[in-house]
């Protein structure tokens, strides 16, 4: 049976993932970490997980034995943040494109400089593209759910990627929350032994990871490009049996009274649930405004997100980093291009707030929904904002 | 990689590039790099084997004479062996002369 705990969500992730009954754990234990590898490593050193726990000497080591225990067909979990998923980032690549499904968490924390160990998307954005499935959670819950979600559709053999579960920084990581701890016998039903479709084994010699020369490089990254979003209906439907098995339901974009919202907030992570308490404010002042909150952010889910918002007039997107120039920020950018060259499209704001863990409150919310108002009225239309900044 | 990769559809390519055929370098043709060639004159050559140890091609392999004898489907032209002759048996020669 599931049963209720009230729980730091690190400590409880590192639960789920024991239940997963990972193999390798291969870790750098050092700010910026989170409790998630700490608690691993404990869970291993006092027999209750029978897994290798590989204390390297930096992240970049981490990724790469993770790349060499998953390509000899071990399960494998890391988890970083940051400065350190900046070192790793490099290995990222390799991972993915050697579709090894390792799974990480990764507890989102601000880049330095000024140094900050604190939350914003910072480091998501930095490894955007590094080829990963990746989704966003908004509470402790959402964590452990999407950690095993993680596991079955990186392994699941018409996927063969590795998975990143984004957990906002110390406002997850370190929170202490209720939650619903999942049944291990429930865990091993949801999550068969891992089948590699290719290993490292001597009876059956392979090479992993060779040279890729102008004559291919273009088919490779094609194959990589295609194989991402190929994932999505084997996400959807490894949620689809998590509901039945679990109870709880998820969607790559998740909506928030937005049946008959003019104005759509557009939210990624733990700021979402703030979001739909401002969402409730402005509602019962009789404005019409909705929010959307992208969980599944690659592939990325472009068709549920024009579905979600194709009724709205105005949309403000909010990013949690600062694209130092761009256009906009990453999550606009997306939103953007989901809509150019259509006939209709809402007008689009986007709000970057909640850098290096400040705040991101209700008012800040209502700031943004009535800004948006007004300049729906004849504003002048603008790139970006940074919001809630001292003059 | 091994397999003629320059006429493969993305579709066809193994999961995450990965050579599935042992020993499969050996269909690798490295020769179509160089620019020059190495000759070895029998008449000088002591069959020291030199060439055949500093290749870092597998270019040399011996014959039945004991001689070492190159296959040029590998041999990139680095000119090493000429450089290792004790003897100064072999000797660079342009390709397209």
């Amino acid at each position: 049976m599931a049963r209720r705990v009230g729980m730091e969500v690190s400590i409880a992730a590192s639960e789920v993932v024991a239940m997963a009954d990972v193999d390798v754990i291969p870790a750098y234990p050092i700010t910026p970490q989170t409790h998630i590898v700490e608690h691993l490593a404990e869970l291993v050193a006092s027999g209750h997980l029978d897994a290798e726990f590989v204390t390297v000497e930096s992240e970049h080591s981490a990724m790469s034995t993770c790349v060499g225990a998953s390509a000899a067909g071990a399960r494998v979990f890391t988890s970083t943040s940051s400065q350190g998923y900046a070192l790793m980032s490099e290995i990222c690549y390799i991972a993915s494109s050697m579709r090894l499904p390792i799974v990480m968490a990764v507890a989102n924390r601000a880049l330095s400089a000024p140094i900050n160990i604190w939350n914003d998307h910072g480091d998501l954005m930095m490894s955007r593209d590094t080829g990963w499935i990746q989704t966003v959670a908004e509470n402790g819950q959402e964590v452990l759910d999407l950690l095993l979600h993680a596991f079955r559709v990186a392994e699941d053999q018409r996927v063969m990627l590795p998975f990143i579960v984004n957990l906002d920084g110390f406002i997850l990581s370190h929170m202490i929350e209720p939650m619903m701890m999942p049944d291990p016998d429930e865990v091993k039903k949801y999550l068969p032994p891992y089948q590699p479709k290719l290993r490292l084994d001597p009876q059956n010699p392979v090479s992993m990871g060779p040279v890729g020369m102008p004559d291919v490089y273009t088919e490779a990254k094609k194959a990589h490009d295609e194989a991402l979003k190929a994932s999505k209906p084997v996400i959807l439907e490894a949620w689809k049996e998590f509901a039945e098995l679990f109870g709880r339901t998820y969607h790559p974009v998740e909506t928030y009274r937005t049946e008959d919202a003019d104005t759509i907030l557009i939210t990624m992570g733990s700021i979402s649930e703030t979001a739909m308490t401002a969402v409730d404010a402005m509602r019962q002042a009789g404005k019409k405004v909705g929010l959307v909150r992208i969980r599944l952010w690659r592939p990325f889910p472009a068709e549920e997100l024009l579905a979600a918002v194709k009724h709205a007039r105005a949309l403000a997107v909010v990013d949690r980093v600062v694209a130092l120039s761009g256009g906009c920020g990453p999550v606009c950018c997306e939103v953007k291009a989901a809509f150019y060259d259509r006939k209709f499209y809402p007008y689009i704001q986007n709000y970057i707030a909640g850098l290096g863990g400040r705040d991101v409150t209700v008012q800040v919310f209502e700031e943004m929904a009535d800004q948006l108002t007004a300049s729906l009225q004849g504003g002048e239309p603008m790139g970006y904002e940074i919001i809630n900044v001292r003059e | 990689m091994a397999k003629e990769t320059g006429s493969i559809s993305w579709k066809d390519l193994e999961l995450g590039c990965t050579i599935t055929e042992p020993g499969s370098s050996a269909k690798l043709k490295t020769g179509d790099w160089r620019s020059a060639y190495p000759v070895t004159d029998v008449d000088v050559c002591i069959k020291c084997g030199q060439c055949y140890i500093f290749c870092p091609d597998m270019v040399y392999s011996r014959n039945e004479e004991g001689y070492y004898e190159q296959d040029y489907y590998f041999c990139k032209g680095c000119a090493i062996c000429v450089r290792e002759c004790p003897v100064d048996a072999i000797k660079m020669f342009q390709e397209g002369d």
